[in-house]
């Protein structure tokens, strides 16, 4: 198909193309002053930038763990022995020091303290303390870093999520994902740069609701934005024929409508014209391809197994680690899960129960799969929430039950493989899980960070727009180094 | 002819009165055509390199800057380095401190520093000594300075402009020794008259009548004819609507439904009214502060409350009030003035003369609007934030005057009835043996008679009276809201008796209140005159005021991308400077003056546009040119762009004669792929959280009324580019992916319209394979098909045809898709001859001729 000269040159476009940068950009930029500067740079033969990566690559791929509405902290890996004895005291003033709340718990007469309903025990080699709603985890104890310092600004789920993904609070930014599509382009021109999936919980908690723009492009050319893979007949959007359209007439219908298009090329000599024929045979290529890939049939067994007993349901988040790990071994550079329903502001023993069952085994299952695989020498897992929450009680408190509010000051994360130290715990809070004591680390510290394991200078890579050199980390961000292996 | 800038005093002074005072001599002198050719030009050659790797620490933020120096004003009036050290000595290159640091081999000397990113070229350092030794003049930034009418340049080959803007774009070809390309043939032009004036593409009648007319008015009759036509204000709305940040949900995490689908027909309207732009411009700012307000005017404020809106529980409304009336000042600054001021949010602008001062004086202007600046998360579903206008009719009032009254009477009643048992009782008490208290209804009761039990020989109890006159209140008061819910409504701008203070928030933190300011305009634009109120309707009358140098040139530059793909500046989001210069600043000027004198007339703006040569020419891109001038700056050759989301589903929707062409009303929901909205909603709690797919003739409306969810945009049009409408965007990005071919291979809208498409080959386009093959082409394309075309599409038709000749399910499996039935004439029709022509109905959608705009 591709035996036209001006395809050749462009057939090795990003899989999901874009405007085409034609040459001879140079001859007309001393006659048009600065206009040469608002031609963005040519994307390299993978459709990423000319120099990046900026050095050797740690990850080649992330996998990102969304747990959308914020798991509580101090009932999963920040244990707080000493808040035993502090049952349904009032939290100091010391400690909260004026701290804003949501308007869900602001006008509460007493912030009491509600130490966690669940056990702790040391796992692993390692000795870090995880409660026994993750067993599961335990067992990957020594290949992941768990950080206690996460902290953020916002107190509300859609500026913090913003936050999380975009680092910004306000709407209009683009994604992580999507600054790596840009910047780095594809492993695998048939799939999608940057892959989302969103699960939905099996327990009767509350889904927060999503955003499009969390895994969108902002100000960047809106083909990098996340592609969403869906369980049921259409994995991505329109993905198959329309009954009754076979794959030979598809066929057939691509090598007409070619030699239409290759007319109107050949009267127009226009690169978009030679684009659109690639990018419908792309197309075409991707109809096969992401089919095969979203097929979990030819998985054994075993898979499932370790995987739990959610796995074989389509759309659920363990199903979708499965998927996961599928994506990155095609070549999928970013891969984004979402589950929901992580807001436990009542109810929060329960919610937790649910949300783990949901979310513990397959994490862990995905973590032991690329290590069985070899991919996570050179695959990125990071597992967490847009905030964490509060040490005290949303509402009642009793023996065995007690909800928690939004809590920005400090929160739990996992990351694993690509270079990240194993085993270990960074950072430290106060005995509050309030406050950090040492090492904090911002969400631009972690953005930061995931770039600097892909091999990119987090200011170097910028995006003009409105007038600015954006980034990704704003003016902010610095590499935990501590984390580094 | 140069300037050098000698003047004392302080910034703000010396800014006014330089761009204000110097206006007649120095224009002339600031548009790089007129710049002296073997001269440096400050603005097109130094600015930008000063700006791109200087400004960001020496430039107007005095906070950031590093070592006291300042290069983006000339030095006089720059303050003293810290070192003392003269950064630039005029027409003394090797004694500048500038020339020595950019050329410096230590890394600690070095200028840019290498932590920086940034490097100069060797050619970038030789310019900035050459300018220097050439006296380092500065000029001021051209968009800073209010257009005057250019004188228009003459040119070698006289015949070919056809008006004014020819002769700019013809001047410019000939000095770079280009030609102009030929005029497109005519069935492009229609096509390409339609598309861009209506977004809708020409009937097969039109086109044939337009190829036969060659009289030569045919072509300005046609661009009358569409400038009248209703879709035309559809057309213009789209990009308005991506400006003003337009959608039918509130945003953020909750998104629920808002209503300001008024507001949306009011901007339709108004371009097919051809409302001058300043009109238009006053009424959306500040249409309520107008004396005797009409209810359009009243709707037009919707404009600006088209921001997002918190809902979500638990939030503090301080916060989100500081947003929102933030995102106005940011949408004014990009819409009227193309300027960036949300760098000025948190601090001074790191390029351009503005303060953080500025953002928040402008802010005073939009911060007396009664609202809370949140959503309320408690309310029930149908909610518009107040303040809202309730758009009844007259017999919607009179129904609604009456349910009031109902209301009020069944309140009364129940007071009544209270009042009497209370009585009663009071009698009781003091007549131990008194029988129960009477039951008898008050005379107004508005039901006395299903309401009130009469019957005096019931077995049964009697029911409490009280009980029955609350129930019965309960249900006037239902019927009179469920009534009310059915009127429409729309957001507007309402403003306070008393102004809300507005402080400078410290960082752009509401937590950090500063100094009290006062609404006024930004510091180095002319200010407004005295006798303009200090409110928004002053606001608005400043920005279309003669002396603005932006609101014109922005405005001109948004309508020619509209026409071009692409504004005479690139970026149609920033005239600042770190803005592109303007690829034609004499026709830019000329435009805007131009625009600005006709009583800012939008249609003879947009008619002077597309009656150009410039507009006629062909499109096709010789392979000689595309090595030139790759993004067709100078404009050699015809726009050829893809058509925006909207327009390619409604031409699909127009080509298949599906399209429902009512204009306005409420939005509507078409096909939606399954399960999409669902994953991202939220499903506890929540009405609507399945998609409620429209029905019959609402699935084929105009895409401008798709429903637009904000957190969940329509994804087919997401997928062809358009923003998610959370902030004002100008300039939308051009992608062309294989999520798109997708999309228009296989989404049913497309596959339904490639149905009805086929359907309309057979039905209309005569009796033969040839003639229906050829109609669907006009259809879609407005012209007949080249012999090659028609042949292969003839081929392919054959076989399609004998295929689903041998698997007569498959033909009827894609004759299902969609909601909407064949006319009866068609059943009669073999499904494997409807089935083949679909393919190749498809085809002709999918080719990019199609999607494209030749």
């Amino acid at each position: 198909m591709l035996d036209h000269p001006l395809q050749l040159a462009i057939a090795r476009r990003q899989f999901l193309g874009g405007s085409c940068v034609a040459a001879g950009t140079a001859a007309l930029a001393s006659l048009l002053g600065r206009d040469a500067l608002a031609v963005p740079p040519e994307a390299t033969a993978s459709g990423g930038l000319h120099g990046f990566p900026n050095f050797p690559p740690r990850a080649r791929r992330v996998i990102w763990l969304t747990q959308a509405g914020a798991p509580s902290q101090m009932d999963l890996f920040d244990y707080k022995p000493t808040l035993a004895d502090q049952f349904d005291k009032d939290l100091p003033e010391s400690i909260r020091q004026g701290q804003r709340l949501t308007g869900m718990t602001s006008g509460q007469a007493r912030f009491p303290v509600a130490p966690s309903i669940f056990p702790f025990r040391q796992r692993g080699q390692s000795g870090i303390w995880m409660s026994d709603l993750l067993p599961h985890t335990a067992r990957i104890a020594d290949d992941i870093c768990v950080i206690k310092t996460l902290h953020t600004e916002a107190i509300n789920h859609d500026p913090a999520m913003t936050m999380l993904q975009t680092g910004h609070q306000i709407a209009g930014r683009p994604s992580l994902g999507a600054w790596v599509s840009y910047g780095l382009g594809h492993d695998n021109a048939n799939l999608p740069t940057f892959v989302v999936m969103i699960s939905r919980p099996t327990g009767p908690t509350n889904a927060q609701p999503l955003h499009e723009r969390m895994w969108g492009a902002g100000f960047l050319p809106t083909k990098h934005q996340g592609v969403r893979f869906s369980p049921g007949r259409d994995p991505v959007l329109y993905l198959s024929d329309p009954p009754g359209v076979t794959r030979e007439r598809r066929r057939e219908f691509l090598d007409t409508l070619g030699a239409l298009n290759r007319m109107t090329l050949d009267a127009f000599h226009d690169p978009e014209t030679a684009a659109r024929i690639d990018q419908f045979e792309m197309a075409f290529r991707m109809q096969a391809a992401v089919p095969e890939l979203a097929d979990l049939a030819d998985e054994p067994a075993h898979t499932f197994e370790h995987y739990g007993p959610e796995s074989k349901k389509p759309g659920s988040y363990a199903a979708n680690c499965i998927l996961a790990r599928r994506l990155i071994e095609r070549g999928v550079r970013f891969v984004q899960l979402y589950h929901r329903g992580w807001d436990q502001h009542n109810n929060c023993p329960a919610g937790l129960k649910t949300q783990c069952y949901d979310t513990d085994q397959p994490s862990a299952a995905l973590v032991n799969d690329l290590k069985e695989r070899g991919l996570l020498d050179d695959t990125l897992v990071v597992w967490g929430g847009e905030f964490g929450r509060t040490v005290y009680s949303q509402g009642k408190l009793t023996a065995d039950n007690y909800g928690r509010d939004h809590h920005p000051r400090c929160f739990s994360v996992w990351m694993a493989g690509a270079g990240v130290k194993a085993g270990i715990v960074y950072g430290a809070t106060d005995d509050y899980s309030y406050n950090i004591v040492r090492d904090p680390v911002h969400i631009h510290d972690l953005n930061a960070t995931t770039l600097h394991l892909m091999g990119v200078d987090h200011t170097k890579l910028t995006y003009r727009f409105a007038g600015r050199d954006y980034r990704l980390t704003d003016v902010h961000g610095h590499i935990v180094k501590g984390i580094l292996g | 002819m140069r300037i050098t800038m000698l003047g004392k005093g302080g910034r703000r002074i010396w800014t006014r009165i330089w761009i204000w005072g110097a206006v007649g001599g120095v224009l002339a002198a600031c548009s790089p055509s007129s710049t002296a050719a073997d001269r440096l030009s400050y603005n097109r050659d130094i600015r930008p390199i000063l700006s791109e790797n200087c400004f960001g620490c020496h430039g107007p933020d005095e906070h950031d800057r590093k070592g006291g120096l300042r290069l983006d004003v000339p030095q006089p009036e720059a303050p003293p380095t810290d070192s003392g050290l003269a950064a630039i000595v005029q027409a003394k290159p090797d004694e500048s401190e500038l020339i020595n640091r950019i050329l410096a081999a230590d890394p600690d000397v070095l200028m840019p520093p290498p932590e920086s990113n940034k490097t100069l070229s060797a050619a970038q350092k030789e310019t900035l000594r050459r300018w220097i030794a050439e006296g380092a003049t500065y000029e001021p930034h051209w968009a800073f300075l209010a257009p005057v009418r250019p004188n228009v340049p003459s040119v070698k080959d006289a015949a070919w402009p056809k008006n004014t803007i020819d002769h700019f774009i013809l001047a410019r070809l000939e000095k770079e020794g280009l030609s102009p390309s030929p005029e497109a043939d005519r069935s492009t032009l229609i096509r390409r008259l339609f598309l861009d004036l209506t977004g809708l593409p020409p009937t097969r009648a039109d086109a044939e009548a337009f190829l036969a007319d060659t009289s030569a008015g045919a072509y300005e009759q046609l661009v009358d004819r569409l400038l009248a036509s209703p879709h035309y204000g559809e057309r213009m709305a789209v990009d308005w609507l991506d400006a003003a940040r337009y959608a039918d949900t509130n945003g953020y995490q909750v998104d629920r439904d808002r209503e300001n689908w008024p507001w949306r027909d009011w901007v339709m309207k108004a371009f097919n009214a051809n409302m001058p732009f300043d009109q238009f411009t006053i009424e959306q700012l500040a249409g309520d502060l107008l004396p005797d307000a009409t209810r359009d005017q009243r709707i037009a404020t919707g404009f600006h409350r088209n921001h997002m809106l918190n809902e979500e529980g638990g939030i503090i409304a301080e916060e989100f009030l500081a947003e929102s009336t933030g995102d106005r000042v940011e949408t004014t600054a990009t819409v009227w003035l193309g300027q960036t001021f949300n760098c000025t949010r948190c601090h001074n602008h790191k390029f351009d003369p503005f303060t953080q001062r500025d953002f928040y004086a402008l802010k005073a202007f939009f911060h007396n609007v009664n609202e809370r600046g949140v959503g309320n998360y408690g309310a029930h579903i149908r909610v518009n934030a107040p303040p809202f206008l309730q758009l009844a009719s007259s017999e919607q009032e009179a129904r609604l005057t009456k349910l009031k009254a109902a209301v009020d009477a069944a309140v009364k009643h129940v007071a009544d009835v209270k009042g009497a048992k209370k009585k009663a009782e009071q009698e009781a008490s003091q007549q131990p043996d008194a029988a129960a208290p009477s039951t008898a209804a008050s005379e107004n009761s508005p039901s006395n008679a299903d309401a009130t039990p009469t019957d005096a020989q019931s077995s049964e109890p009697a029911p409490d009276p009280v009980k029955l006159a609350e129930e019965e209140l309960k249900k006037r008061k239902q019927e009179h809201a469920d009534f009310e819910a059915t009127i429409p409504t729309a957001l507007v701008m309402e403003e306070l008796p008393k102004p809300r203070k507005t402080f400078i928030l410290m960082r752009g933190d509401y937590t950090a209140p500063g100094e009290e300011v006062a609404a006024d305009t930004p510091s180095m634009l002319p200010p407004m005159a005295s006798d303009l109120p200090r409110n928004r309707l002053g606001l608005a009358r400043w920005l279309v005021a003669p002396e603005n140098p932006l609101t014109a040139r922005v405005t001109v530059n948004r309508f020619w991308q509209s026409f071009f793909g692409t504004g005479l500046v690139v970026t149609t989001e920033d005239f600042g400077s770190q803005g592109a210069q303007p690829s034609h600043a004499d026709l830019l000027d000329w435009l805007a003056v131009e625009f600005r004198e006709s009583g800012w007339d939008v249609k003879r703006l947009v008619k002077l546009i597309v009656m150009s040569a410039t507009y006629r020419q062909q499109s096709a891109i010789p392979p000689a040119l595309r090595e030139r001038d790759p993004q067709n700056r100078l404009l050699a050759r015809g726009p050829r762009f893809r058509l925006q989301a909207e327009f390619i589903r409604d031409q699909a929707l127009t080509a298949s004669g599906l399209l429902n062409p009512q204009l306005g009303g409420p939005s509507v929901k078409p096909y939606h792929p399954p399960g999409l909205y669902e994953q991202v909603v939220a499903q506890k709690d929540n009405p609507k959280a399945t998609y409620q797919q429209g029905t019959g003739s609402d699935l084929h409306r105009r895409s401008l009324y798709t429903y637009w969810k904000r957190s969940v945009p329509h994804p087919a049009m997401l997928t062809f580019d358009v923003p998610f409408r959370e902030t004002c965007t100008v300039k939308r990005s051009r992608t062309n992916t294989p999520m798109q071919a997708l999309t228009l291979m296989n989404d049913p809208t497309f596959v339904e319209a490639a149905e009805f498409l086929a359907a309309r080959m057979i039905h209309e386009g005569g009796d033969d394979a040839a003639s229906r093959i050829a109609h669907g082409f006009w259809l879609v394309s407005a012209r007949p098909p080249e012999p090659r075309e028609a042949a292969l599409l003839a081929a392919s038709l054959e076989r399609f045809r004998s295929e689903f000749a041998a698997t007569p399910t498959d033909a009827d499996l894609l004759l299902a898709v969609g909601d909407a039935t064949a006319a009866e004439a068609l059943k009669t029709i073999d499904a494997a001859e409807r089935a083949a022509y679909t393919l190749v109905a498809s085809m002709l959608l999918c080719r990019d001729e199609a999607v494209m705009r030749n």
